[in-house]
């Protein structure tokens, strides 16, 4: 279990992260949401101990990251958004170091490799240097390197960020395999479709601050399950309903383009923040 | 400890493996140049304190190229590492210890330099036999690269640009490579400007390279103040490691 305790990043006269508070359940896939600089990176950053916090705890399975440093480190595994691979080694030599960074045998080390490039689909381009694959091969091989030393906590940052539509979709079914193996997950994304399809709880975060925490479900019946998007003014507005009778009524007094749809995170943060997620 | 020891220098290892022509050819660049045009070229008609330039030139080149393959290996490979190819953070994540990470890379930088020195050794064997390799001599040249590896390290991850590394180079490793006895005797400087020089470690390296008629005492000196600058800049490096973000 990942709990975050009042945790705060302040960069002189800029906080980042605001007094953040959460917790994540043991084989949850949790999503933080919120658009560019919204403070998630930095919130990750933390945990996996790149970035020094200003005040607050982290604490995983009951020890706190501020005593029992390289016990946290060996429990976590962080796949960052700037792929940090050795390019000029091949997929098994970046899984081999790992393996010795982590201190892992060499018989369980070579075994685990061998799952995690299958696990991945990259076995049959395992000695192609780390330089030649493409983004998403990259991403996948990061994820494997994460996986190595089997943590009980793995940390995804914008896995999916600079993909096209076709990797992210397989970066997803990737994602949703690991889900189905019940590892704690702490996913950050600024893709509502994303969030939605892989999440089980999600935390909408805006400027360092945590607004909504909730399935997504119940975020969006929250809002409200159906949207009126109408134009007027010159921009889109939106209104939200519980039901399609409301929204069909209220549609049925606008004048010009109008459009009723399913209501989405999106529009959740929307209507929190006044701001769009994929801005 | 050993293992994350093991797995930095079994990284490095083939990584050098990779671009091993690229780094022999790369590393007799600069050693030919200087044995072509100091040795054969000026050395011809000079003779210093006694003996041909050309065995003069021969150990402060290996003194004068050790430092820089040493310095700009592990300099740069740290200082692209973290800015540029962020693999330094991979590292910070783990749970190695960083102490043992600094002394991973900077034994890495080391060997770099170390391969140079065996290069030129067997470059100017065509040259000239006057070169005599004692242990002594092996000792004052892995000191050399241990020295300047570990500032490599230390200035790699103090400067947060490109450019500031290769300022780093102009203002400070340049100097020393032409002003701390490569080419010429300390000696022959004016005597405030040689004081300084005689604190900098790569005079140390070029005269215990020569070491010709000098004291036990004054090459333990040598040795120590090698070891000594190799103590305090690994000991910068390795707790700047632990500060760095």
């Amino acid at each position: 279990m990942l709990n975050i305790i009042d945790l705060t990043k302040k960069y002189k006269n800029v906080t980042a992260v605001d007094k953040l508070n959460l917790t994540i359940e043991d084989g949850e896939f949790f999503g933080l949401l919120g658009p560019n600089g919204a403070g998630k990176t930095t919130t990750v950053r933390m945990i996996s101990t790149i970035t020094p916090k200003t005040s607050g705890d982290i604490i995983i399975n009951g020890k706190s990251i501020d005593r029992n440093l390289t016990e946290i480190k060996a429990k976590i595994g962080v796949v960052p958004q700037q792929n940090n691979l050795e390019n000029e080694m091949s997929a098994w030599e970046n899984l081999e170091v790992h393996g010795m960074l982590y201190r892992i045998g060499k018989d369980k080390r070579r075994k685990k490799i061998d799952e995690l490039l299958e696990f991945t689909e990259l076995t049959d381009r395992k000695d192609d240097l780390a330089k030649n694959y493409s983004g998403g091969m990259k991403r996948k091989l990061m994820i494997a390197r994460a996986l190595l030393h089997e943590p009980e906590i793995l940390l995804l940052d914008e896995p999916t960020v600079g993909l096209d539509a076709a990797a992210r979709r397989k970066m997803w079914d990737l994602l949703k395999r690991l889900k189905s193996k019940g590892l704690t997950v702490l996913l950050t994304t600024h893709y509502i479709e994303e969030a939605e399809v892989l999440c089980d709880r999600v935390g909408l975060i805006n400027k360092g601050k945590l607004i909504q925490l909730d399935t997504p479900a119940n975020l969006i019946e929250e809002v409200g399950k159906v949207t009126v998007e109408y134009f007027d003014d010159g921009s889109t507005h939106e209104e939200f309903f519980r039901t399609r009778d409301e929204a069909n009524t209220y549609a049925g007094s606008l004048e010009g383009e109008v459009r009723i749809r399913p209501s989405n995170l999106e529009d959740v943060f929307l209507k929190f923040t006044n701001r769009r997620v994929e801005s | 400890m050993m293992a994350g020891l093991y797995g930095i220098l079994w990284q490095e290892a083939v990584v050098f493996k990779r671009k091993f022509w690229a780094t022999t050819l790369g590393n007799m660049v600069s050693p030919i140049l200087y044995l072509v045009a100091f040795g054969w070229g000026l050395g011809g008609s000079v003779q210093m304190n006694g003996m041909s330039y050309m065995a003069y030139i021969i150990p402060g080149i290996i003194g004068m190229n050790t430092m820089m393959i040493s310095f700009s290996n592990t300099g740069s490979s740290i200082n692209i590492s973290r800015l540029f190819y962020k693999t330094f953070e991979s590292y910070m994540i783990s749970p190695i210890n960083m102490t043992v990470y600094a002394l991973g890379k900077i034994i890495a930088g080391a060997l770099y330099g170390v391969y140079s020195a065996l290069l030129i050794v067997i470059l100017v064997s065509v040259f000239t036999t006057d070169l005599v390799i004692t242990p002594y001599f092996v000792l004052i040249a892995l000191l050399n690269c241990l020295v300047f590896s570990a500032m490599g390290f230390f200035v790699g991850l103090l400067v947060n640009s490109h450019s500031d590394m290769s300022k780093f180079t102009s203002f400070v490793i340049t100097p020393m490579s032409f002003l701390c006895g490569t080419f010429f005797p300390v000696d022959k400087m004016p005597e405030v400007l040689g004081w300084i020089i005689y604190v900098l470690p790569l005079t140390h390296t070029n005269i215990a390279l020569r070491s010709s008629g000098e004291s036990a005492g004054q090459m333990a000196l040598h040795v120590g103040v090698l070891a000594v600058y190799f103590i305090v800049l690994f000991i910068l490096g390795a707790h700047h490691c632990k500060n760095v973000e």
